[in-house]
């Protein structure tokens, strides 16, 4: 156990993982350490365990130190092991946990299991020696350059290991937080298939679905995230939750609407609802939602979709055929209407008035030059 | 259970075709969401450990969250579909998301009188952080990206178009096209483009160019230079850098079109 080294357990430039084992205890030849249960890891460079319980815990070993390996076969209460027999120690080896040992051997046991794979990929890496290929980084390089290994002095090591801890604290708290989070992908996933399942009786009526239980697999859909593939509703992806901020959003809108000439844009209400909820923000995809309740829910809002794609609330009192009546009279009072100004004066966002005077042209002439858009009366219609 | 007391003939016809079905060992539907209830329950428990260990890290790391985002997808779930998602609620990766699309919106909007509606990815991301200030969470130009993905729902025109390493966020419901865009790549490199150099980068007829580059004048996208030696220059505000650009009043902005 005297060959091993500390390490910061974070891999080189150069030095790959290949495989990783929980549950590995070590042995100093045939006696147990103190090295009982951890994480082993094997990479082209290197064998490294890193304790379960205290990750600061880190020790590794390179492979070019070993010189054989063999298998031990599990008895009755005992682990199947792989006896690894090594080189000596080098002088100028990193330090470690053992300044000396008795023996030339090394043991890992393998309480969970996962023995064979292990032997077989280690074996593999001796065999093919790929850390010769691939120097790393500042790994301790044994057999190679004895000129170009580092003096330190013992100060520089403590900064060092202490930059290096940190570094492997963020590093290991990302490779910690990425192992559990596969762990959670791998559920997410079963959940998506089974929804998948769901999805394809629904639509084959293999067992009868009330509208009360569709709307429940709606609402596990929306919890999940998963896109609902069930279309036939008839409110589209609405769930109660999106039925509730519909009414929300006709009470919080009401008086907005009414200051911004009846008609505000999605992204506008986007803005102003979340800057007042300020916590549990709607998505985009809830606002689109519930708005498209609105009408089936009989609220006096309503969802409107423009040719160009652009989605808008308007009270349901807001008349179009009154807006271009109005606009109308307003041009033929001053000749000419730009769409900024007819903005000013009704109160409405300039991008809406645009729209607005564009889609009901049919009373207004429209001058289109680079210098913008520009309404007129028109007389051929108005004076025939 | 009975879920519809229709009548005992349509019971009895329900539980003859139930029976047929489990006889063929097909799991029915509802059998099924029986079990994904409680499946989603446990589910919310396993989510509930790991926002309790890794929160912080989706917090902090950005670059946890691409790999976050990545396993997602490739699964097929969307964490950002709703803020009454599991996902969002329990790592809080909707608030931010969410928010930092009001931000967007609100940026977008400050300077739309500039730029017409165009701007680099790299000066919408300046002046997010800015607004954000500096006890904010790190945000990533992925972050933005995905943000702005998730505002093209609300169908306001926001896209995202791709120039030399980087990208043009549109956000403005203003018909881009192919031919535009590619105009738009073709400026990218100076920040202005004539007509001459859309005729022989691209080998287009005047006419074509001409009418491409009216578009982008009238949206307020391209500013013209009539003034500059040889051809008209057509400029981007959008592709100034700090070294031309400056502060602009819209009334200011409408005098530099001719």
């Amino acid at each position: 156990m005297d060959r091993f080294s500390w390490t910061s357990g974070l891999l080189e430039l150069g030095e790959t993982l290949v495989l990783q084992q929980r549950g590995v205890r070590l042995y100093d030849g045939e006696e147990k350490v103190k090295f009982d249960s951890g994480v082993l890891l094997l990479s082209t460079h290197r064998l490294i365990w890193r304790d379960q319980k205290n990750h600061e815990c880190c020790i590794a070993i390179p492979l070019s130190q070993v010189v054989f390996i063999e298998e031990q076969a599990a008895g009755i209460g005992k682990s199947a092991k792989i006896v690894a027999h090594l080189h000596p120690a080098s002088p100028n080896k990193e330090p470690g946990p053992f300044q000396s040992s008795k023996y030339s051997y090394i043991k890992l046991s393998f309480k969970e299991h996962g023995q064979i794979e292990f032997f077989r990929r280690f074996s593999e890496e001796i065999t093919q020696r790929r850390w010769e290929n691939m120097p790393a980084g500042q790994t301790i390089q044994v057999n190679k350059d004895p000129q170009a290994g580092r003096i330190r002095a013992v100060g520089i090591v403590g900064i060092e290991r202490k930059l290096e801890a940190k570094r492997k604290e963020t590093d290991k708290n990302i490779s910690e937080a990425f192992e559990d989070l596969s762990k959670l992908m791998e559920k997410a996933k079963e959940m998506v298939e089974l929804s998948k399942s769901i999805a394809n009786k629904i639509k084959e009526k293999q067992g009868d679905i009330t509208e009360d239980e569709t709307i429940r697999f709606k609402s596990y859909l929306l919890s999940m995230g998963i896109a609902n593939p069930v279309t036939r509703e008839t409110h589209g992806s609405g769930t109660h939750y999106h039925m509730q901020l519909a009414k929300q959003l006709a009470g919080m809108l009401q008086t907005p609407l009414e200051e911004r000439g009846g008609i505000m844009s999605l992204t506008e209400v986007y803005c102003l609802v979340n800057r007042a909820r300020g916590l549990e923000l709607l998505s985009p995809e809830d606002l689109v939602n519930a708005c498209k309740m609105l009408e089936p829910l009989k609220l006096p809002l309503r969802l409107q979709i423009f040719d160009s794609g652009v989605m808008v609330i308007e009270l349901q009192s807001h008349n179009e055929e009154e807006m271009v009546a109005s606009a109308l009279e307003t041009v033929s009072e001053k000749g000419s209407l730009t769409a900024d100004e007819f903005a000013k004066l009704v109160g409405m966002s300039v991008l809406l008035a645009k729209l607005l005077l564009a889609e009901k042209m049919g009373h207004l002439c429209r001058d289109d030059s680079v210098e913008g858009l520009r309404f007129y009366p028109n007389l051929f219609l108005t004076q025939s | 259970m009975h879920r519809r007391g229709v009548g005992a003939g349509a019971i009895a016809k329900k539980k003859l075709a139930e029976a047929k079905y489990k006889e063929r060992g097909t799991v029915l539907a509802e059998d099924q969401l029986a079990q994904m209830s409680k499946q989603l329950d446990m589910f919310k428990t396993n989510l509930e450990e790991f926002a309790s260990k890794h929160k912080q890290e989706i917090r902090k790391n950005p670059e946890f969250r691409v790999q976050f985002q990545d396993m997602c997808a490739t699964i097929g779930v969307d964490p950002l579909a709703s803020g009454k998602g599991f996902w969002s609620e329990m790592l809080g990766v909707g608030d931010f998301y969410y928010e930092l699309g009001v931000q967007i919106i609100e940026v977008c909007l400050a300077l739309k009188h500039r730029n017409g509606g165009l701007i680099t990815l790299e000066e919408l991301h300046q002046q997010v952080l800015k607004g954000r200030g500096k006890f904010a969470q790190e945000v990533s130009q992925d972050d933005l990206l995905r943000a702005i993905k998730k505002l093209k729902v609300l169908g306001s025109g926001f896209g995202i178009i791709p120039v030399g390493g980087t990208y043009l966020i549109q956000s403005v419901p203003a018909e881009l096209n192919m031919d535009h865009t590619v105009v738009l790549q073709l400026a990218e490199k100076k920040g202005y483009v004539t007509v001459g150099e859309i005729k022989s980068s691209l080998k287009w007829e005047v006419e074509r160019a001409k009418q491409i580059l009216e578009h982008l004048l009238k949206e307020g996208m391209a500013w013209l230079d009539t003034q500059a030696a040889g051809e008209p220059q057509y400029w981007l505000p959008a592709l100034f850098t700090e070294l031309y650009s400056q502060e602009i009043t819209p009334e200011e902005a409408k005098e530099a079109i001719p």
